[in-house]
């Protein structure tokens, strides 16, 4: 069990008492996924994961890009890549909320004191072509977590299903320990011999990508990426399931999805730059879906999505 | 007789599902109960963020038997027809009787279905209305395949005795086995426990912090919030609709009072209210003495050791993180509109209101130009008019209404007023919009009046040109409310306005914004030309044959013949526009059929030209409906039948019309003398009546002409041998027509 006395210090106290915690409750602790996502969803620990039958118990931290937030480092609460917590269970234990509540206790926020509320928040990713049911989850007030219960991902319904958590961990931990303005919170221990804030980490990221994503990023380039990452992923998967070399059937669902989590960022960049407009928006959002489509269609085709051999 | 009490756990169910998921656990299992013969004597449902709760009381112990008799074929029939017949009743040909029948020999199945205990068959019912539950949206979790709005964790569900012995029904829904317990607040609560009846749950509910009633947690709320405000000499908004909301959050409401920031307090009552009730469902305090908003109230689930110190505190900090937003969106805001707003007109330009009709700029240049045009039948200033119509959707651009778009229309007055615009214009801004439903308020102010109905008549002619009419239950613009708008607007201003003529332009400037692009040269000018002429003319048809008068034949002047563009336009128009206007008398006449007016009564005042003059057309109908509520009216009415029929069928035979107007010197009869003075006097009365508009009195002078009509019918043969004094009469009663059918067409109306 997770020492629950006393409050995290720091933000990595934060996320080291999550860890710890869903360790404990028997999660296989992932690692970010290395490339730029939007939310931790995008993992595909996550995404693909919960397709088919098999069983699935995964926490990870996700940094998360979302190009159109970014305020120069200036906003007290946006910021355009920030860190989520992930957990994904499948399928979705009885007692998930008991099991979310005592995430809550690990990281200080003493439920005889605080006021947690379950908020109906229904969950839709029209890129990802996934649905689910859940809260949003307040703390005196404030949305700490996502709580959603996954029915549907790439169009497949999930089954069995899972239940999946997201906690946005720069609020979260600002309200833990006491903070107002994101850049001010303690990254490491304030005692450290070299102490640091989020300030100290990411102000000048903030501003440059703020500045990037606003107005530098070579939309020509960026759209030629978008049309290569999807011609790319209808190509990978187009490959016929049987690998001529070394005569093993091996479907690259990975890969083609890759190429996904690619073009949806891509998207998310262009977005930032205001090149989009609303009709163009609904037929980019539609092509990023019809690519996840196809990479959930081809995943549980594999061992992994429970496809038996 | 036992009482029944069943209870749904789950995670937290969405609040505003909560009631009518309670109602529909009532109706559908007592629905099933009663149709399998268990009566019951009363119900009750409740429902809490967790838990589905039904009571009932004086159930049957078990279902009456009951016996069935059901007649079968002859029994020389088929024996196909036999078999099936067994099968159909349940029975074995053992079972059957023989008795006699008019058709002859027929076989008679007794059916018998013996009585069932009560929990059998609430067990069997239960299943059924779980499984088929009519959530708005429902879900699986785990493994399993059940369906419900969040995970079911358990089901309560015992019958109680007269002695107190509670038993539990034996079910099992998809793992779920129903017992005789549950558990109380989340975290107040301690455990598990076990309970014997319905007072027993409640009570032991209670102790673990559960209030199971809604209402009685609403009332808690509304009390403990009103008496705090109170006591800081302050009040509470009303909101019922956040007070159901919030009630359905909670199990064990704790009403907590929380100051907003003194910096806050400048922004206007309407953004804090917005922003508190819906990013935090609180509810909004007010200083009776500043009338300003300055404190909040939120509703903690949980009782604290520090009185909710911090979860005050912490509400308050979300709270301010919000209002910082708002107070951000302000003053940014603030800003464009003491500069004049241009930024956000500019901006319209670039936002499609609807893919064919362009954007919002086109249409505000369109209301514009047609709310100038009717400005001085309003009483309108056109000036003001018009400057309110340029600036009236402007806060659609703003942060603000971007954020919160039900504050659009406010906040346009609010920024109206910050640039420095007339009142008058700033008034228009919000009033515009109106009215939005049927218990909204019309615009009063003779400036919103006109930007209100060029607005809604534009939104009307539009879809009208691009042919999106609204169809049975479709309307996705809600074009009926907006055709109900003009007509209220019209109606409760008692203006005079040819509603036809500006149907018209506003259609042909429509049609001049769809074909702008493609036009030939000269073309969009002449129907510019023709739009100038109709504010002359006042008609489309003079008005478009003026203008492709002078541009026939002209040198270089645009394509006229069959098939060209301002051709197939000049048909157009007017086509659409009688189609509009019979879309505004369906609507009107709804609206006077609410108001009691009969719709025949309508129908005869309808086919009365100056029809599209709404306000003259309701004068006429309701005067006219009031006199058919008098004796003369409807003795008047007959006479005026009777004459009319007598003409008509004299009319057929002979083929001609009597309207030659007929001469007292043929004259043979007293009663006949009598109504040819008779009709001398209330002629001239009635013209100038009618002349006046003023239809009571038309039709007050006509009810006076009563006697004389039934005196006339009493004594009088029409259809006589003499032709002479025959056609004479024929003519007399077409002088009572004519004064009849010049209040209203009476032929329509019933009875």
């Amino acid at each position: 069990m997770v020492e629950k006395t006393g409050k995290p210090r720091s933000f990595q106290e934060v996320i080291l008492r999550l860890q710890a915690y869903w360790a404990a409750k028997g999660c296989a602790m992932m690692q970010p996924y290395d490339m730029e996502v939007g939310a931790g969803t995008f993992h595909p620990a996550t995404t693909l994961r919960s397709l088919g039958s098999k069983p699935w118990a995964a926490a990870y931290v996700q940094p998360s890009r979302r190009p159109t937030d970014g305020r120069y480092g200036e906003n007290p609460n946006r910021l355009q890549h920030y860190y989520q917590y992930q957990v994904l269970i499948k399928p979705s234990p009885p007692d998930l909320q008991a099991l979310y509540l005592g995430s809550l206790e690990a990281i200080g926020i003493d439920m005889a004191l605080h006021d947690i509320r379950f908020v109906e928040d229904d969950w839709e990713s029209p890129t990802l072509g996934a649905w689910g049911l859940g809260w949003e989850v307040w703390c005196d007030g404030m949305e700490v977590s996502q709580f959603t219960y996954f029915q549907q991902v790439g169009g497949h319904d999930c089954h069995p299903v899972s239940g999946e958590l997201t906690y946005g961990l720069e609020r979260l931990a600002m309200y833990v320990l006491g903070v107002d303005h994101v850049m001010e919170m303690p990254f490491n221990d304030p005692g450290a011999p070299i102490p640091l804030s989020y300030g100290d980490v990411f102000r000048q990221t903030e501003q440059e990508y703020s500045r990037w994503n606003f107005d530098v990023a070579d939309t020509e380039v960026l759209l030629r990426h978008f049309q290569e990452a999807e011609a790319e992923c209808e190509a990978i998967l187009a490959q016929p399931a049987d690998d001529p070399k070394t005569g093993q059937r091996i479907v690259m669902a990975h890969p083609a999805y890759d190429q996904c989590i690619k073009a949806s960022h891509i998207f998310n960049l262009l977005d930032a730059r205001g090149v989009i407009s609303v009709t163009e928006r609904q037929a980019y959002i539609g092509r990023v879906r019809a690519l996840a489509k196809q990479c959930a269609d081809a995943f549980v085709t594999t061992e992994a999505g429970g496809h038996a051999a | 007789m036992p009482d029944l009490l069943i209870e749904l756990f789950s995670e937290e169910i969405p609040a505003r599902m909560q009631a009518r998921a309670a109602d529909a656990l009532r109706s559908r299992m007592t629905d099933g109960l009663v149709e399998a013969g268990l009566t019951y004597a009363g119900a009750q449902a409740f429902s809490t963020p967790r838990r589905l709760t039904l009571a009932l009381e004086g159930v049957l112990g078990e279902s009456p038997t009951t016996r069935e008799e059901r007649k079968g074929p002859r029994v020389d029939a088929p024996e196909k027809a036999i078999e099936g017949f067994l099968r159909g009743a349940g029975v074995t040909r053992d079972d059957l009787e023989i008795r006699d029948d008019k058709k002859g020999q027929v076989y008679v199945a007794t059916i018998t279905k013996t009585g069932r205990p009560a929990d059998v068959i609430v067990a069997e019912v239960l299943e059924a209305v779980i499984r088929d539950f009519p959530w708005p949206k429902s879900m699986r979790w785990g493994a399993g395949s059940l369906r419900w709005v969040r995970p079911l964790h358990s089901i309560l569900c015992i019958l109680t005795d007269e002695s107190g012995e509670a038993r539990v029904v034996d079910l099992e829904v998809d793992g779920l086995r129903a017992g005789d317990s549950t558990e109380g607040h989340r975290f107040m609560g301690e455990g598990r426990f076990s309970v014997t009846s319905f007072e027993d749950y409640e009570a032991k509910l209670r102790r673990a912090h559960v209030i199971l009633d809604a209402q009685a947690r609403a009332d808690h709320i509304w009390q403990d919030a009103t008496n705090q405000a109170f006591a800081a000499g302050m009040e509470v908004v009303e909101d019922k609709g956040l007070l159901a909301e919030v009630a359905g959050l909670v199990e064990w409401p704790v009403v907590l009072m929380g100051q907003i920031d003194e910096t806050f307090l400048s922004l206007p009552a309407e953004v804090l209210q917005t922003s508190m009730k819906e990013h935090q469902k609180f509810f909004s305090v007010r200083n009776p003495k500043s009338g300003r908003i300055e404190r909040f109230v939120t509703v903690a689930n949980i009782e604290t050791e520090d009185d909710g110190a911090t979860i005050l505190a912490g509400n308050q900090k979300v709270l301010s993180a919000r209002l910082s937003d708002a107070k951000f969106f302000w003053e940014n805001d603030l800003r464009i509109a003491r500069a004049g707003m241009d930024d956000w007109i500019e901006h319209l330009g670039q936002v499609t209101f609807e893919r064919q009709l362009g954007t919002q700029a086109a249409r505000i240049a369109r209301i514009g130009a047609l709310a100038g045009e009717v400005a001085p039948e309003l009483g309108a200033d056109p000036g003001l008019v018009v400057q309110a119509a340029r600036v009236a959707k402007a806060d659609l651009s703003s942060e603000m209404v971007y954020e919160f778009p039900e504050l659009q229309g406010l906040m346009g007055r609010y920024y109206a007023e910050a640039a420095g615009l007339p009142p008058e214009v700033a008034a228009a801004c919000e009033e515009h919009y109106a009215p939005l439903g049927p218990s909204d308020d019309v615009p009063g102010a003779p400036v919103s009046a006109a930007v209100a109905l060029a607005d809604k008549l534009d939104m009307l002619t539009g879809f009208w040109a691009i042919d999106e009419k609204p169809t049975g239950s479709k309307d996705p613009f809600a074009l009926r409310r907006a055709a109900l708008g003009i007509i209220r607007i019209v109606l409760d201003g008692g203006y005079r306005i040819q509603l036809d003529r500006y149907i018209d332009a506003q259609l042909l400037r429509h049609k001049i914004s769809l074909h702008r692009a493609r036009a030939s040269e000269g073309e969009i000018d002449t129907l510019e030309e023709v739009l100038k002429e109709i504010a002359e003319r006042g008609v489309f048809g003079a008005a478009f044959h003026a203008v492709m008068d002078k541009v026939q034949g002209k040198d270089g002047a645009p394509e006229t013949g069959e098939g060209s563009l301002l051709r197939s336009v000049g048909g157009q128009v007017p086509d659409l526009s009688t189609d509009l206007l019979a879309f505004f008398h369906d609507r009107l006449k709804v609206h006077l059929r609410d108001q009691g007016l009969r719709h025949d009564v309508i129908d005869a005042c309808l086919a009365m030209p100056g029809n599209d003059d709404l306000t003259l057309l309701v004068r006429r109908a309701t005067a006219l409906s009031d006199f058919l509520k008098t004796d003369d009216g409807e003795n008047l009415l007959q006479g005026f039948k009777r004459a009319n029929n007598i003409l008509t069928q004299a009319e057929e035979k002979d083929g001609v019309e009597y309207s030659f107007g007929a001469d007292v010197k043929f004259a043979e009869t007293t009663e006949e003398k009598a109504l040819f003075a008779a009709l001398d006097t209330a002629e001239p009365q009635i013209a100038e009546a009618l002349k006046a508009e003023d239809f009571a009195a038309a039709m007050g002078a006509m009810a006076g002409l009563r006697p004389a009509v039934d005196a006339f019918f009493d004594a009088v043969q029409v259809n006589v041998d003499n032709q002479t004094v025959r056609r004479n009469r024929l003519n007399l009663l077409s002088r009572i027509r004519d004064i009849c059918l010049q209040a209203a067409d009476l032929t329509r109306l019933e009875g």
